[in-house]
């Protein structure tokens, strides 16, 4: 009884607070916790009951594993992990690459004013949607109408139908993906570069080291703590793909499901196209808890070399 | 020792002609970021018949604004469209940062006996998701907010990650001592955030803003699992129902003997293009203004408490 009357006087001591967090909380309930429980039904073979959700998952009959079982019986569920891991990894190993480049080239530029038109025009694509990329994608790889194609039938090369030819995609997805992200990371890269300590340069200086060896040796390893823990980040993050991406720019072409469908699109297609409720939930569930696993994992790298830079 | 500062700028600086090699690739580089928006908006500007002979042309036979013309004339599901992305980015962004700074306000005191567990509740949201069809079956048969406006709102309402950034920005950015006297001047905790905490953090404020419009702004997701009656489509929405066919916007016109004709003379190509031109617009004017904040954002993200 003391304990509960303490319990409540914490509550009304706390009221402020509380009251504060409630928005919030409700929020999170409804669209994270209950979805977290409903992610029962991908043991249950889901049928849709007139009197609610609770009614629909409770009358769902339990089938155990036999979703998980079909998923990965069908070539589908390799596919889709396999496109899904490969091109994160591409995009993560590229991204570093191209973004940390950029990010120097544009912190030596000797005219600032320009460095920082650069910097506008190439963070421009990533406040646009994926949808506005899709149509510009499309002004380029358009059977008959496209630039791509007037530009090979002019060197006298047969016009390519871009949007069922899948052998050409993994390439078109990974530069399209570079060209609207690049601008962000290396703004992230040029915002640390900024921040490194002016007289390490100078002490270079003086030691006589030219511009390249100090971008080598001061430059490169200064940057080596962010470019490792946005990395680990986005390893955490591998097997999530960005649905845009691979449903908008494609324009949904089925011809090039092979090497488009990944993990979400997958789940969407099984949720809105073929109704597969307990096998797309399956498969949302396995994403779930494969990238669970992962972002604590790496999370738990990031903390061995920055504690400040964990997510928890 | 004038001699020695030369020399010095000379390290400083890059060789003029490494400046060039530079200045090109990152000249080329932007060029390639911002020539998809020039063509399209070039195509915009193309005769319809002109681009039905020659292709998407970088420099067309003949210009026309014809495609500009008839959307306006047929504009009323443009305007629509229009109207709802306008009202899901005022509204959502607003209640977004209601939510976010209360709950982000509220864990950052060390006085709240509860920020521990809070905390985890945004935390863990971040690392573990239910996927997407469980959402979908609580927004459509728990919350019932299928063909509804608030389908577009609050699915994007909250996220952790800007829980945890604001967060970050109040316990780092607001000194103990104005909270401190607030409570001194019998302010309550609510009046002490409101009159003091906040007009503090106006920087980190517009940052979330800044992150929740453009997430409005270009949502698309949300009309496509929720959303099927024409009068709640959004802009990026729309340009998606629009890419195979422009019957859709023919849908909403409330004349129905117009459409058929209007649906045959209308320069079909051109006027889609002219509309991603319109749907892009005002973020690309109004980019360069918000950029700073923005990149100000992605550094308090990275800096955690």
């Amino acid at each position: 009884m003391n304990m509960l009357g303490r319990f409540f006087r914490d509550i009304i001591k706390n009221k402020a607070m509380l009251l504060m967090v409630l928005p919030g909380t409700i929020w999170f309930f409804f669209f994270s916790y209950l979805p977290m429980a409903g992610t029962i039904i991908s043991f249950k073979e889901y049928r849709y009951s007139r009197d609610g959700f609770l009614a629909s998952i409770l009358e769902s009959k339990w089938v155990g594993l036999d979703n998980f079982k079909f998923l990965f019986s069908t070539n589908d569920a390799y596919i889709i992990t396999r496109n899904t891991v490969l091109y994160n990894g591409a995009f993560i190993i590229l991204g570093l690459i191209f973004s940390v480049g950029l990010a120097i080239i544009l912190s030596e530029i000797i005219n600032k004013r320009l460095s920082k038109s650069y910097q506008t025009a190439i963070f421009m694509p990533y406040f646009l949607s994926w949808v506005i990329v899709g149509y510009f994608v499309f002004s380029f790889l358009s059977l008959d109408k496209g630039l791509l194609n007037q530009i090979l039938s002019y060197v006298g090369i047969d016009p390519i139908n871009w949007y069922s030819e899948s052998k050409y995609w993994p390439y078109i997805l990974v530069m399209i993906n570079m060209w609207k992200l690049i601008g962000y990371n290396s703004v992230i890269y040029l915002a640390a570069v900024i921040g490194i300590d002016k007289s390490l340069y100078e002490a270079a200086m003086i030691d006589g080291a030219n511009k390249w060896r100090q971008i080598r040796h001061i430059t490169i390893p200064m940057l080596i703590p962010l470019m490792t823990i946005l990395t680990l980040l986005a390893v955490g993050r591998i097997f999530y793909a960005d649905f845009g991406l691979f449903y908008q720019v494609p324009r949904d072409s089925g011809m090039l499901y092979s090497v488009t469908n990944v993990i979400d699109t997958y789940v969407y297609r099984g949720l809105k196209t073929s109704g597969e409720i307990g096998m797309s939930t399956a498969a949302g569930l396995y994403q779930s808890v494969v990238g669970f696993t992962l972002v604590i994992l790496s999370n738990y790298i990031v903390r061995k070399f920055n504690k400040d830079n964990a997510l928890f | 020792m004038s001699k020695n500062k030369t020399k010095t700028r000379d390290f400083q600086r890059l060789s003029p002609a490494w400046n060039i090699v530079f200045n090109i690739i990152a000249a080329v580089v932007a060029f390639v970021c911002v020539f998809p928006f020039l063509f399209v908006l070039i195509i915009s500007f193309t005769d319809e018949n002109t681009l039905a002979k020659n292709g998407y042309q970088l420099i067309p036979e003949k210009w026309s604004v014809e495609a500009y013309r008839y959307i306006i004339e047929t504009g009323e599901s443009l305007m629509r469209a229009y109207s709802v992305t306008i009202f899901i980015t005022v509204v959502g962004t607003i209640v977004s940062l209601i939510f976010i700074t209360l709950y982000a306000y509220a864990i950052s005191r060390k006085s709240f006996k509860y920020r521990h567990f809070f905390s985890f509740v945004a935390l863990f949201t971040m690392l573990f998701n239910g996927g997407l069809v469980p959402t979908y079956i609580v927004v459509t048969q728990v919350l019932h907010l299928k063909d509804n406006i608030w389908a577009l709102i609050l699915p994007m309402t909250v996220n952790a990650f800007y829980i945890m950034i604001m967060r970050t920005f109040f316990s780092t950015m607001i000194p103990d001592a104005i909270i401190e006297s607030g409570r001194i001047d019998g302010a309550s905790e609510l009046q002490t955030f409101v009159r003091l905490v906040l007009p503090l953090s106006l920087p980190g404020i517009a940052t979330i803003a800044l992150f929740n419009t453009l997430g409005y702004w270009n949502d698309w997701f949300n009309a496509l699992l929720y959303i099927d009656k024409p009068g709640l489509v959004p802009l990026q929405a729309m340009l998606m129902r629009i890419e195979s066919s422009m019957q859709f916007i023919m849908q909403n016109s409330t004349n129905a003997s117009l459409n058929t004709g209007i649906l045959q003379t209308m320069p079909q190509d051109t006027s889609r293009m002219a509309m991603v031109v319109l749907a892009t617009g005002p973020i690309i004017l109004a980019y360069p203004f918000f950029q700073r904040y923005f990149v100000q954002g992605l550094t308090v993200g990275a800096v955690k408490e």
